[in-house]
């Protein structure tokens, strides 16, 4: 037999990490956000079950604002994996009409991001949330473990995390603790890419490169994804050809002016990409440990 | 996953895990930023990043300084040291590499052995001006401890000795000597420069007397291989998968070996064969699966599995044991209590467990045996393992995930060490016990009640002497069976040998408990009155026993009642600093959650409570009432 691929190995860990995981919680849930990273888990869970269908929900924490293009794929993998979706939008972001344009991006996130997933988690009682978030994505990242505990009150304590030896993942908790696992953990941006490629898995079209109304705002290109989009005096959406490296609330996601159409076209602009694919989150870009403050806070 | 399909760009890759490790100052935040720089796994938005933070914390003047690529946490930016492993990713044309970046200072054994458990490989960087340090012999024990077998010595900062051949081969040699003795079989040494890139990608012009591989060549080419994948058999089950009636599969990660559909199999620990009938996958039914696959198995016989057992070849099966000599890593602040009950998860399996004292600790400077008694924080020793049941095992040698172990506190549920086996006691697989005619079922007959143990905790002066003597006269006065434990007569016998450390508590506790246990089995009702601080001390001595044979009462007293007592005098000592760990004082006092008797001291009458505890037996069943 072939040596395993590095391909290979990442599927089989993370197929190891989702039974594991499964295995030892009482109630698990999926955090699905339709990106391509979600879409890799939801097939791995896939894989990792079958012929036994994943034993747990998707859970969409909403915010209203994401692109319709997502909210597509979203209804469709649901119908198609047979998993039963859980949508949340925090009651209080829709009181109050929370968006980036009046409200600003901060404020936006934390309500329909942060608190909305603290309070779907703590409303279902899931003790266990799979998310798809990878090492290679952000610095402080890189220290985060496969499973990550939070306090009842949902925080992070990067000082007082377990340690993890070979394939021996700790997964016992006081009541009212939960964990936050993370099958994709050694995954890089490419290996994704790569993997979409090699098991045909379905994305949002969005990745793609295509003509698309957009506007140029402080040197970032935005959307037009509905009519909800307040112009400023003198803007009017252009038509570009862009793709996005991650997708996101639409107002808060940069697109990049590309050509590439094709999965093998993105790998391939990958293989010479000169930047991060976080470098589109709007919300990244202030001081240093800005990912790992909103961590602590309770973001995913 | 069909392997079949070109990728753009991108040839199959395999796999290779590596662990760096070096002190603070030998470059080796500085050779991992430049590896990921190389091989362009940094974007242009993180160097702009670098540039800034190196403008605003840099220790390099003008240059990148890569350590700040890599510490992550805000904390260590701070501190100015990292403090946990960080992984790292990037690749080359043949190859993905994860790199587990572990510090070098004190906290570096948990770090290192975290680090070095999934690594195939270590680098080990030394600088060319000072060799050989005593740093870099205790990182190399504990890669060669967790069994890394293949080290990359890079010599580095030889810029700054000229690029001198003698020093670099001095320090080689050195190296060489000193790894044979510890089992390491293959060192590679290279000489390099790592902030200026001599040896790091390509050969150096400014080396020209060395011949080898440079750091990213040999990465890139060294084999990769385990000794579990040429190994036998074994798959540890982590689910049952039964999606209706008709199917039941096994999953799990094959650790060992290779399977395929018709191989005969023994299933641990039951023991039970049976023959593989199918490999299940989502892709559909592969002939042959290998070390390092997660799949689904299914048997050609119904036998009754379950999570944690063992799927294991036929005619090479794991051993099976509950006790083990064992190397413990330490990784809590709190100390290993010999005694004392913990959990044990391996496999997919997770255990009661406790340890013996050590039989000796590893000095990892002077890699000197040292004896002690207990095991503190990054602390290795070695000692005995007592499981509650058995477990399937190979050593780990021979195989890293059937014989590695982490060990878990029971409250607050931390991983405070991870363990080694290294093979099974003889007496735990010989031991029967001896049939006896005469049993406890006779002697409950003949004594006319059924035996338990009534364990009396609180503070020292909360009553629970005077308690349990009361309690033992009604008894006695029912027609019972009784004995009566306290410090009097145990102190003074049996743990003669003990102080008062937390230790020697445990240990206390551990041998009352056994005690208690025995005459439980003789048939009499075991009175003990000691103030059994720890709750998982109280947990062991439950366990002993049969489930309904175990009262906790909790003799209650706040301290500044029990303080004011203080029949013995003792609180007024500890608090002139006479008496040293003394509850309540100095050492804590874990009250029981939830004790089958309460008993508040500030409230009724001594009589009272014995009454009470007395109902409570004759409610339970184990005396009948006048």
């Amino acid at each position: 037999m072939p040596a395993l691929s590095h391909l290979q190995r990442l599927e089989a860990e993370s197929i190891d990490i989702l039974r594991e995981a499964v295995a030892e919680s009482e109630r698990p849930v999926m955090l699905y956000s339709i990106g391509k990273d979600s879409s890799v888990m939801l097939h791995l869970a896939r894989k990792a079950f079958f012929p036994s269908r994943p034993p747990f929900p998707l859970l969409h924490v909403d915010t209203t604002w994401k692109f319709r293009a997502m909210y597509e794929l979203r209804d469709r993998m649901a119908r198609e994996s047979g998993l039963e979706l859980i949508v949340y939008r925090n009651p209080e972001a829709v009181r109050l009409g929370i968006n980036p344009f009046t409200h600003g991006s901060a404020l936006h996130t934390d309500l329909w991001k942060t608190q909305g997933l603290k309070q779907a988690l703590d409303r279902h009682g899931f003790d266990l949330a799979f998310g798809g978030a990878r090492r290679d994505e952000e610095k402080s990242r890189a220290k985060e473990r496969v499973f990550s505990f939070r306090s009842a009150q949902h925080q992070w304590d990067p000082k007082n995390q377990r340690p993890e030896l070979w394939r021996l993942y700790n997964a016992r908790k006081n009541k009212g603790e939960s964990i936050r696992v993370f099958p994709l953990s050694n995954w890089t941006e490419l290996d994704v890419w790569q993997y979409i490629l090699v098991e045909r898995i379905p994305i949002v079209p969005l990745y793609l490169a295509a003509e698309r109304p957009v506007v140029e705002r402080d040197g970032t290109l935005v959307m037009v994804d509905d009519d909800r989009f307040p112009l400023r005096e003198g803007e009017a959406p252009v038509m570009r050809r862009v793709r996005f490296r991650t997708l996101g609330c639409y107002p808060l996601t940069g697109a990049i002016e590309s050509d590439a159409d094709t999965l093998e076209a993105i790998i391939r602009e990958m293989l010479v990409a000169r930047t991060s694919e976080r470098q589109g989150r709007l919300i990244d870009q202030d001081a240093g440990a800005s990912m790992e403050k909103k961590k602590a806070e309770g973001y995913f | 996953m069909p392997a079949d399909r070109e990728l753009p760009g991108q040839h199959d890759k395999d796999l290779l895990r590596f662990i760096t490790c070096g002190s603070v100052d030998d470059g080796k935040s500085t050779l991992i930023g430049r590896l990921l720089h190389e091989s362009k796994a940094l974007f242009e938005d993180q160097l702009a990043a670098l540039e800034g933070d190196s403008r605003r914390f840099g220790t390099q003047g003008d240059s990148l300084d890569f350590a700040l690529l890599l510490d992550g946490l805000g904390a260590e930016r701070e501190q100015g040291i990292t403090i946990d492993v960080a992984y790292r990713f990037f690749a080359t044309e043949r190859r993905k590499f994860i790199v587990a970046d572990t510090p070098g200072h004190e906290q570096y054994t948990r770090n290192m052995v975290t680090g070095a458990s999934t690594a195939d490989l270590a680098v080990l960087l030394v600088d060319a001006r000072k060799g050989v340090l005593t740093q870099t012999r205790r990182h190399s024990y504990l890669v060669a401890l967790v069994g890394i077998r293949r080290v990359v010595l890079a010599v580095n900062k030889l810029d700054l000795v000229d690029w001198s051949r003698e020093a670099f081969e001095r320090i080689e040699a050195g190296y060489r000597a000193f790894a044979a003795r510890i089992g390491i079989d293959e060192v590679v040494a290279i000489p390099l420069s790592a902030l200026h890139g001599d040896n790091l990608k390509e050969a150096s012009a400014r080396t020209p007397w060395y011949r080898g591989p440079s750091l990213l060549q040999h990465l890139e080419t060294v084999p990769i291989d385990a000794a579990a994948d040429a190994g036998p058999l074994r798959m540890p089950v982590q689910w049952v998968n039964r999606p209706d009636l008709d199917f039941r599969g096994y999953s799990g990660r094959i650790v060992g070996g290779r399977v395929r559909p018709g191989d005969a199999v023994r299933v641990l620990p039951s023991g039970r064969p049976s023959t593989v009938a199918r490999i299940v996958t989502f892709d559909g039914d592969l002939d042959e699966a290998q070390a390092g696959q997660s799949v689904t198995l299914t048997l050609a016989d119904e036998i009754d599995i379950s999570r944690g057992d063992v799927v294991c070849a036929a005619d090479d099966p794991a051993g099976l044991a509950d006790q083990f000599e064992a190397t413990l890593v330490w990784m809590a602040d709190a100390p290993m209590l010999p005694g004392r009950p913990y959990l044990v998860k391996a496999g997919a399996t997770t255990l009661g467990a406790s340890f013996g004292q050590p039989k000796y600790v590893v000095d990892v400077n002077s890699l000197d045996h040292l004896a002690a008694k207990t095991l503190e924080l990054n602390g290795i020793g070695v000692c005995n393992l007592t499981l509650d049941r058995p477990l399937p095992f190979d050593p780990y040698e021979r195989n890293r995930d059937m014989g590695g172990f982490i060990v878990i506190d029971r409250y607050t549920n931390q991983t405070v060490g991870a363990g080694l086996l290294h093979f099974a006691l003889r007496r735990s697989q010989n031991i029967h016990w001896q049939a006896v005619e005469v049993d406890k079922q006779a002697r409950i007959r003949q004594n006319g009640h059924r035996p338990c143990v009534l364990w009396l905790t609180g503070l020292s002066g909360s009553g629970k002497s005077t308690l349990a003597n009361i309690v033992e006269r009604k008894l006695h006065a029912l027609g019972a069976r009784t004995y009566l434990l306290d410090g009097d007569n145990v102190r003074h016998g049996l743990s003669k040998d003990l102080g008062f450390t937390d230790a020697d508590r445990v240990e206390n506790i551990r041998r009352v408990g056994e005690v208690a246990r025995l005459m439980v089995d003789a048939g009499l009702i075991v009175i003990t009155a000691f103030i059994s601080p720890f709750r998982s001390e109280r947990a062991l001595a439950r366990s002993m026993v049969e489930r309904d044979e175990f009262f906790e009462v909790h003799v209650d007293a706040p301290l500044a009642i029990a303080e004011q007592r203080d029949p013995k005098g003792l609180y007024r000592k500890a608090r002139r600093g006479e008496l040293k760990n003394f509850t309540g004082i100095d050492s804590p006092y874990e009250a029981p959650d939830a004790p089958e008797v309460h008993v508040d001291t500030t409230r009724g009458t001594p009589e009272a409570a014995a009454d009470a505890i007395i109902a409570t037996l004759v409610a339970r069943g184990i005396v009948r009432a006048e």
